[in-house]
């Protein structure tokens, strides 16, 4: 089972997670939103799979190329 | 006037508000969260009190926090300047409770203002240009399509109490407008809570155009003409610009001149921006009203010579417009207003940093406001603009390549900004003959904005 990392493009905040643990995602869903420099930016898998880790909370610091999720194909 | 005021913001407007409290010699107070300790402009002020943590809800949106300082300070006025806490009624009468001088108008046109058909209706009320539009639509397909056809296709379905452009979706005929209609009030209910949407007449490739207006506490309001702040990505305005380009001047002056009567006999009483959306066939309709000071107040600053930051806080004080400005304000040549922000050029994401460089470009008819300084941190927490570059030419081609040259010279290291993007937008051929619309972004780039 290949496992596949989600990264974040943008330094900011973690504003809502959209996905958790266990959930079934396709390539294109958001899984977090980031708020940076007040715009809400989405972190979008390019893969579909199974969320196996949501690696951050809401309120959480994030920086530009962090990974935030862990998904498995 | 005033004996000290509390500048309640921050970056380039902390500045640009703290620079016209020292010209005027009326000591200023300053706030700064703990992101901004140390900013250059801090230095402008007679006192400074830290208030709290970096994001915005713990220190500039503190409403109790702010109004501590201002008692703690003896401040008998306070700027708001833009965003944060500006267009906050329950604030200014806060303000206003605690002894204090809120420089903005009053809070019940704060109010009736930020409410997007509470402000349609009242400005309608007094005669406002306005689009055709519709009531909150009802639940039966017949009568919804009966208002869209009593508009006329092509129609933008609007939530009522939205904002943003969220929600807002266009049908450009009857086979779009149910389900227009059915997308729009699902948003809408996830974003505002209610899924009343309406309908307003579509304007294609509209033109942003704007009327500065300035009223005073006795019943007088005048204009300083118009800007075109067409340039936008993501609702953002990027390029603004006065005078607005191909608008005769009859034209524009005539509607000013409305729009300020109308301020007039609605008793509005200090700064404030009317938006109207321009079409293709010359009709201005209104679209919000901003109760501040702009973003790109310095543009009309620049043609008409008028500090508009000193004209709103002697306004605030209580001085007549008839003292503030005597005589009437007239247009000398051309200013463009370009917003530097920190982001990809690309995509238009944030790009917070360092700054390593930052050196601004500085000559005659050149003007840069900004709250940063080389070294400083870029942070998550704010706004992504960090400077504006401002320039006046005798004509708007001179006022363009100067621009252009002005923003060559902008080194800035650290971090990425849009200074590349601005310049391909100021050296298209639909910017510089004048036909901007807020999808030329799009149309230069061929790419989403």
């Amino acid at each position: 089972m290949a496992r596949i990392e989600v990264k974040s493009e943008i330094t900011g905040t973690v504003w809502q997670l959209k996905a958790k643990p266990g959930d079934k995602v396709e390539a294109g869903d958001i899984l977090i939103v980031i708020e940076s420099m007040k715009m809400e930016i989405p972190v979008i898998t390019e893969d579909g799979g199974t969320v196996k880790e949501i690696l951050v909370k809401e309120k959480d610091p994030v920086a530009e190329g962090q990974v935030v999720a862990i998904l498995e194909e | 006037m005033f004996n000290k005021v509390l500048v309640a913001n921050r970056g380039a407007v902390a500045a640009r508000v703290l620079r016209a409290l020292n010209a005027m010699k009326i000591p200023a107070v300053a706030v700064y969260s703990e992101a901004d300790a140390g900013a250059p402009y801090l230095e402008m002020a007679s006192e400074t009190y830290a208030i709290g943590p970096a994001p915005a809800r713990e220190s500039y949106l503190n409403q109790e926090l702010i109004v501590d300082v201002l008692r703690k300070s003896k401040a008998d006025g306070l700027h708001p300047g833009y965003g944060f806490l500006s267009e906050n009624s329950a604030f200014a009468q806060k303000v206003i409770d605690a002894g204090s001088h809120f420089i903005g108008p009053s809070p019940k046109w704060i109010d009736a203002m930020g409410h997007k058909t509470r402000a349609r209706d009242i400005a309608a009320q007094y005669g406002m240009p306005m689009s055709e539009g519709s009531a909150v639509l009802p639940d039966d397909n017949d009568a919804i399509l009966a208002a869209a056809r009593k508009i006329g296709f092509p129609v933008l379905v609007k939530p009522a109490g939205g904002g943003g452009g969220i929600g807002m979706l266009p049908a450009k005929d009857e086979s779009e407008l149910l389900g227009a209609v059915e997308r729009s009030r699902s948003m809408a209910s996830r974003g505002f809570g209610t899924a009343e949407v309406y309908l307003e007449k579509l304007i294609e490739r509209p033109r942003h155009v704007e009327f500065q207006i300035l009223g005073d506490t006795h019943g007088s309001a005048m204009h300083l003409f118009e800007r075109d702040c067409s340039t936008q990505r993501r609702n953002q305005k990027v390029i603004e610009e006065a005078p607005g380009p191909l608008i005769p001047r009859d034209k524009a002056v005539a509607v000013a001149d409305q729009i300020a009567g109308i301020m007039r006999s609605m008793g509005y009483d200090n700064i404030g921006t009317v938006e109207m959306l321009l079409g293709a066939d010359g009709t201005f309709s209104f679209l919000e009203m901003n109760t501040r000071l702009q973003v790109e107040h310095g543009v009309t600053e620049e043609v008409t010579g008028v500090d508009l930051v000193r004209a709103q806080i002697r306004s605030a004080a209580g001085e007549k417009l008839a003292d503030i400005l005597p005589g009437k304000p007239e247009i000398k040549g051309h200013a463009i207003q370009a917003r530097v922000y920190a982001e990809d050029p690309k995509n238009f994401f944030p790009s917070p940093g360092k700054l390593t460089v930052f050196r601004p470009p500085q000559g005659e008819g050149i003007r840069v406001d900004t709250g940063y300084a080389e070294g400083r941190d870029v942070t998550p927490h704010y706004d992504p603009m960090i400077a504006k570059v401002i320039v006046r030419g005798a004509t708007r081609e001179a006022a363009i390549d100067q621009l252009i040259t002005a923003l060559e010279a902008f080194e800035i290291q650290g971090l990425k900004n849009n200074i590349p993007a601005v310049i391909n937008i100021l050296r298209s051929e639909p910017f510089r003959a004048g036909r901007v619309h807020t999808g030329i972004i799009s149309e230069v780039t061929g790419r989403k904005a």
